[in-house]
Protein backbone atom coordinates (compact mmCIF):
# COMPACT_ATOMS: atom_id res chain seq x y z
CA UNK A 1 0.00 0.00 0.00
CA UNK A 2 0.93 3.62 -0.89
CA UNK A 3 2.53 5.70 1.97
CA UNK A 4 3.28 9.37 2.27
CA UNK A 5 6.76 9.35 4.32
CA UNK A 6 6.59 11.13 8.03
CA UNK A 7 10.37 11.97 9.80
CA UNK A 8 10.56 12.26 12.92
CA UNK A 9 13.08 15.12 14.55
CA UNK A 10 12.73 14.96 18.00
CA UNK A 11 9.03 15.21 19.34
CA UNK A 12 7.97 16.49 16.03
CA UNK A 13 6.98 14.55 12.80
CA UNK A 14 7.49 16.26 9.55
CA UNK A 15 5.50 15.03 6.21
CA UNK A 16 6.39 16.71 2.46
CA UNK A 17 3.92 16.27 0.39
CA UNK A 18 4.85 16.03 -2.70
CA UNK A 19 2.49 13.93 -5.08
CA UNK A 20 -0.92 14.66 -5.91
CA UNK A 21 -2.92 12.64 -3.81
CA UNK A 22 -5.61 10.64 -4.21
CA UNK A 23 -8.16 10.43 -1.84
CA UNK A 24 -7.60 6.74 -0.30
CA UNK A 25 -3.88 8.26 -0.18
CA UNK A 26 -4.56 11.52 1.83
CA UNK A 27 -7.04 9.54 3.98
CA UNK A 28 -4.27 7.03 5.01
CA UNK A 29 -1.65 9.93 5.74
CA UNK A 30 -4.68 10.94 8.15
CA UNK A 31 -4.62 7.79 10.04
CA UNK A 32 -0.51 7.09 9.60
CA UNK A 33 0.04 10.61 11.48
CA UNK A 34 -2.61 10.33 14.40
CA UNK A 35 -1.11 6.97 14.51
CA UNK A 36 2.42 8.49 15.07
CA UNK A 37 1.70 11.31 16.96
CA UNK A 38 0.23 8.60 19.63
CA UNK A 39 2.95 6.45 18.99
CA UNK A 40 5.85 8.63 19.63
CA UNK A 41 4.42 11.19 21.84
CA UNK A 42 4.51 13.87 19.59
CA UNK A 43 4.18 17.64 19.94
CA UNK A 44 4.30 19.14 16.93
CA UNK A 45 3.27 18.29 13.52
CA UNK A 46 4.80 20.08 10.14
CA UNK A 47 3.12 19.87 6.52
CA UNK A 48 4.80 20.81 3.64
CA UNK A 49 1.85 21.80 0.57
CA UNK A 50 4.31 23.78 -0.99
CA UNK A 51 4.78 21.14 -3.85
CA UNK A 52 0.71 20.87 -3.82
CA UNK A 53 -0.89 22.80 -6.82
CA UNK A 54 -4.15 22.02 -6.01
CA UNK A 55 -5.97 21.60 -2.07
CA UNK A 56 -9.62 21.20 -3.33
CA UNK A 57 -12.15 20.48 -0.48
CA UNK A 58 -10.54 16.78 0.34
CA UNK A 59 -7.21 18.05 1.00
CA UNK A 60 -8.62 21.05 2.93
CA UNK A 61 -10.93 18.81 5.18
CA UNK A 62 -8.00 16.38 5.86
CA UNK A 63 -5.48 19.29 6.71
CA UNK A 64 -8.27 20.76 8.94
CA UNK A 65 -8.73 17.22 10.34
CA UNK A 66 -4.94 16.51 10.96
CA UNK A 67 -4.55 19.69 12.85
CA UNK A 68 -7.98 18.88 15.02
CA UNK A 69 -6.62 15.11 16.10
CA UNK A 70 -3.42 16.33 16.73
CA UNK A 71 -4.83 18.74 19.05
CA UNK A 72 -6.96 16.01 20.95
CA UNK A 73 -3.59 14.19 20.95
CA UNK A 74 -1.81 17.11 22.61
CA UNK A 75 0.22 17.83 19.24
CA UNK A 76 0.26 21.20 17.35
CA UNK A 77 0.10 21.59 13.65
CA UNK A 78 1.11 23.82 11.24
CA UNK A 79 0.44 23.79 7.83
CA UNK A 80 3.67 25.45 5.85
CA UNK A 81 4.26 26.57 1.92
CA UNK A 82 1.01 27.46 0.62
CA UNK A 83 1.18 28.23 -3.00
CA UNK A 84 -0.99 31.87 -3.27
CA UNK A 85 -2.63 30.68 -5.98
CA UNK A 86 -3.91 27.83 -3.90
CA UNK A 87 -4.54 30.14 -0.58
CA UNK A 88 -7.11 32.32 -3.57
CA UNK A 89 -8.60 29.19 -4.83
CA UNK A 90 -9.40 27.73 -1.33
CA UNK A 91 -11.09 30.81 0.55
CA UNK A 92 -13.27 30.97 -3.04
CA UNK A 93 -13.74 27.51 -2.76
CA UNK A 94 -15.58 28.03 0.87
CA UNK A 95 -12.89 27.03 3.17
CA UNK A 96 -10.75 29.14 5.05
CA UNK A 97 -9.39 26.66 7.08
CA UNK A 98 -10.06 27.57 10.67
CA UNK A 99 -8.39 25.99 13.79
CA UNK A 100 -5.23 25.67 11.40
CA UNK A 101 -2.09 26.94 11.80
CA UNK A 102 -0.20 28.24 8.41
CA UNK A 103 2.84 29.60 7.73
CA UNK A 104 4.96 30.54 4.95
CA UNK A 105 7.80 28.51 4.71
CA UNK A 106 9.34 25.61 6.73
CA UNK A 107 11.72 27.67 8.70
CA UNK A 108 8.67 29.67 10.40
CA UNK A 109 6.47 27.07 10.24
CA UNK A 110 9.78 25.43 12.92
CA UNK A 111 9.49 28.67 14.43
CA UNK A 112 6.32 28.58 15.21
CA UNK A 113 5.57 24.94 16.69
CA UNK A 114 9.21 25.49 18.90
CA UNK A 115 7.81 28.71 20.32
CA UNK A 116 4.04 26.53 20.80
CA UNK A 117 5.78 23.51 22.20
CA UNK A 118 8.88 24.59 23.55
CA UNK A 119 12.04 22.15 23.15
CA UNK A 120 11.45 20.40 19.88
CA UNK A 121 14.49 20.95 18.09
CA UNK A 122 17.14 22.26 20.00
CA UNK A 123 16.25 19.28 22.92
CA UNK A 124 17.25 21.82 25.16
CA UNK A 125 14.45 22.53 27.53
CA UNK A 126 15.82 25.83 29.36
CA UNK A 127 16.30 27.80 26.60
CA UNK A 128 13.55 27.39 24.90
CA UNK A 129 11.60 27.74 27.74
CA UNK A 130 13.49 30.98 28.06
CA UNK A 131 12.57 32.07 24.73
CA UNK A 132 9.01 31.32 25.15
CA UNK A 133 8.93 33.41 28.01
CA UNK A 134 10.77 36.26 26.52
CA UNK A 135 8.69 36.31 23.42
CA UNK A 136 5.77 36.45 25.01
CA UNK A 137 6.62 39.59 26.70
CA UNK B 1 -12.66 10.55 -20.15
CA UNK B 2 -14.50 8.26 -18.09
CA UNK B 3 -14.37 9.28 -14.42
CA UNK B 4 -15.19 6.07 -12.29
CA UNK B 5 -12.76 5.60 -9.72
CA UNK B 6 -10.67 7.64 -6.87
CA UNK B 7 -7.54 7.56 -9.39
CA UNK B 8 -9.96 8.90 -12.15
CA UNK B 9 -10.07 12.04 -9.96
CA UNK B 10 -6.31 12.52 -10.01
CA UNK B 11 -6.28 12.10 -14.06
CA UNK B 12 -8.82 14.74 -14.21
CA UNK B 13 -6.90 17.28 -12.64
CA UNK B 14 -4.09 16.45 -14.30
CA UNK B 15 -6.14 16.38 -17.94
CA UNK B 16 -7.57 19.86 -17.03
CA UNK B 17 -4.07 21.24 -16.30
CA UNK B 18 -3.33 20.81 -19.43
CA UNK B 19 -5.96 21.98 -21.80
CA UNK B 20 -5.91 24.95 -18.95
CA UNK B 21 -2.07 25.48 -19.99
CA UNK B 22 -2.62 25.21 -23.13
CA UNK B 23 -5.24 27.66 -23.39
CA UNK B 24 -3.41 30.64 -21.83
CA UNK B 25 -4.87 30.57 -18.43
CA UNK B 26 -2.42 32.45 -15.64
CA UNK B 27 -2.02 30.36 -12.27
CA UNK B 28 -4.45 31.10 -10.60
CA UNK B 29 -7.34 30.65 -13.52
CA UNK B 30 -5.70 27.59 -13.65
CA UNK B 31 -5.63 26.47 -10.28
CA UNK B 32 -9.37 27.24 -9.50
CA UNK B 33 -10.34 25.79 -13.05
CA UNK B 34 -8.86 22.50 -11.75
CA UNK B 35 -10.42 22.62 -8.27
CA UNK B 36 -13.78 22.94 -9.99
CA UNK B 37 -12.56 19.95 -11.98
CA UNK B 38 -11.74 17.95 -8.84
CA UNK B 39 -14.94 18.45 -6.69
CA UNK B 40 -16.99 17.93 -9.19
CA UNK B 41 -15.27 14.85 -10.84
CA UNK B 42 -15.60 13.54 -6.87
CA UNK B 43 -19.33 14.23 -7.08
CA UNK B 44 -19.42 12.31 -10.57
CA UNK B 45 -17.77 9.07 -8.58
CA UNK B 46 -19.08 9.28 -5.03
CA UNK B 47 -22.79 10.19 -5.73
CA UNK B 48 -23.44 9.55 -9.61
CA UNK B 49 -21.77 5.80 -9.24
CA UNK B 50 -18.86 7.09 -12.15
CA UNK B 51 -19.80 9.06 -15.44
CA UNK B 52 -17.85 11.16 -18.05
CA UNK B 53 -16.15 14.32 -18.76
CA UNK B 54 -15.76 16.08 -21.74
CA UNK B 55 -13.02 19.11 -22.07
CA UNK B 56 -13.87 21.90 -24.75
CA UNK B 57 -11.32 24.84 -25.46
CA UNK B 58 -14.08 27.36 -26.43
CA UNK B 59 -13.26 30.49 -28.70
CA UNK B 60 -16.32 33.09 -29.55
CA UNK B 61 -14.07 35.18 -31.95
CA UNK B 62 -13.00 38.15 -28.71
CA UNK B 63 -12.21 35.17 -26.29
CA UNK B 64 -10.93 31.93 -25.03
CA UNK B 65 -12.56 29.67 -22.40
CA UNK B 66 -12.86 26.18 -21.26
CA UNK B 67 -15.86 24.00 -20.69
CA UNK B 68 -16.07 20.97 -18.56
CA UNK B 69 -19.09 18.71 -19.05
CA UNK B 70 -19.18 15.94 -16.51
CA UNK B 71 -22.08 13.07 -17.38
CA UNK B 72 -23.62 10.78 -15.13
CA UNK B 73 -26.12 8.11 -15.26
CA UNK B 74 -26.80 7.77 -11.37
CA UNK B 75 -29.45 8.21 -8.90
CA UNK B 76 -29.73 12.12 -9.99
CA UNK B 77 -30.27 14.71 -7.59
CA UNK B 78 -34.26 15.50 -5.83
CA UNK B 79 -33.62 18.85 -5.07
CA UNK B 80 -31.08 20.74 -6.93
CA UNK B 81 -31.68 24.54 -5.15
CA UNK B 82 -30.88 22.38 -2.05
CA UNK B 83 -28.13 20.48 -3.76
CA UNK B 84 -26.08 24.00 -4.70
CA UNK B 85 -26.37 25.03 -0.70
CA UNK B 86 -22.98 25.85 0.60
CA UNK B 87 -22.89 22.94 3.81
CA UNK B 88 -25.45 20.81 2.29
CA UNK B 89 -24.41 16.66 1.62
CA UNK B 90 -26.32 13.52 1.76
CA UNK B 91 -22.66 11.81 2.02
CA UNK B 92 -19.55 12.69 4.01
CA UNK B 93 -18.00 15.26 2.41
CA UNK B 94 -18.75 18.74 3.25
CA UNK B 95 -21.02 20.46 0.55
CA UNK B 96 -18.81 22.71 -0.91
CA UNK B 97 -18.16 20.88 -4.31
CA UNK B 98 -20.95 22.48 -5.90
CA UNK B 99 -21.41 25.35 -4.51
CA UNK B 100 -17.86 25.93 -4.37
CA UNK B 101 -17.39 25.16 -7.55
CA UNK B 102 -19.78 27.28 -9.03
CA UNK B 103 -18.07 30.22 -7.39
CA UNK B 104 -14.47 28.93 -9.15
CA UNK B 105 -15.65 28.87 -12.69
CA UNK B 106 -18.25 32.08 -14.65
CA UNK B 107 -20.74 29.83 -15.93
CA UNK B 108 -22.36 26.69 -14.05
CA UNK B 109 -25.40 24.81 -14.70
CA UNK B 110 -26.94 21.74 -13.62
CA UNK B 111 -29.66 19.57 -15.22
CA UNK B 112 -30.46 16.10 -12.85
CA UNK B 113 -33.34 13.33 -13.52
CA UNK B 114 -34.12 11.41 -11.27
CA UNK B 115 -33.10 7.95 -11.61
CA UNK B 116 -31.87 8.84 -15.33
CA UNK B 117 -28.29 10.72 -14.15
CA UNK B 118 -26.97 14.30 -13.92
CA UNK B 119 -25.18 16.86 -16.17
CA UNK B 120 -23.29 19.41 -14.86
CA UNK B 121 -21.74 21.83 -17.48
CA UNK B 122 -18.79 24.58 -16.30
CA UNK B 123 -16.98 27.41 -18.03
CA UNK B 124 -14.57 29.75 -17.38
CA UNK B 125 -13.78 32.54 -19.80
CA UNK B 126 -10.05 34.04 -19.95
CA UNK B 127 -9.96 37.24 -18.77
Amino acid sequence: MEHIPILRMGRCLLVTIQVDMHDRLAMTLQDDLTARISDVGAKGVLIDISALEVVDSFIGRMLANIANMSRVLDAETVVVGMQPAVAITLVELGMSLPGVRTALDVEKGMRLLNAAIGDVISGSGHEAAGERASSAE
Amino acid sequence: MSVATGPDIVITRQMVRTWAVDAGFGLVDQTKIITAASELARNTVEYGGGGTLQIELLEDGRRRGLRLTFADQGPGIANVEQAMRDGYSTGSGLGLGLSGSRRLMNEFSITSELGRGTRVVATRWKP
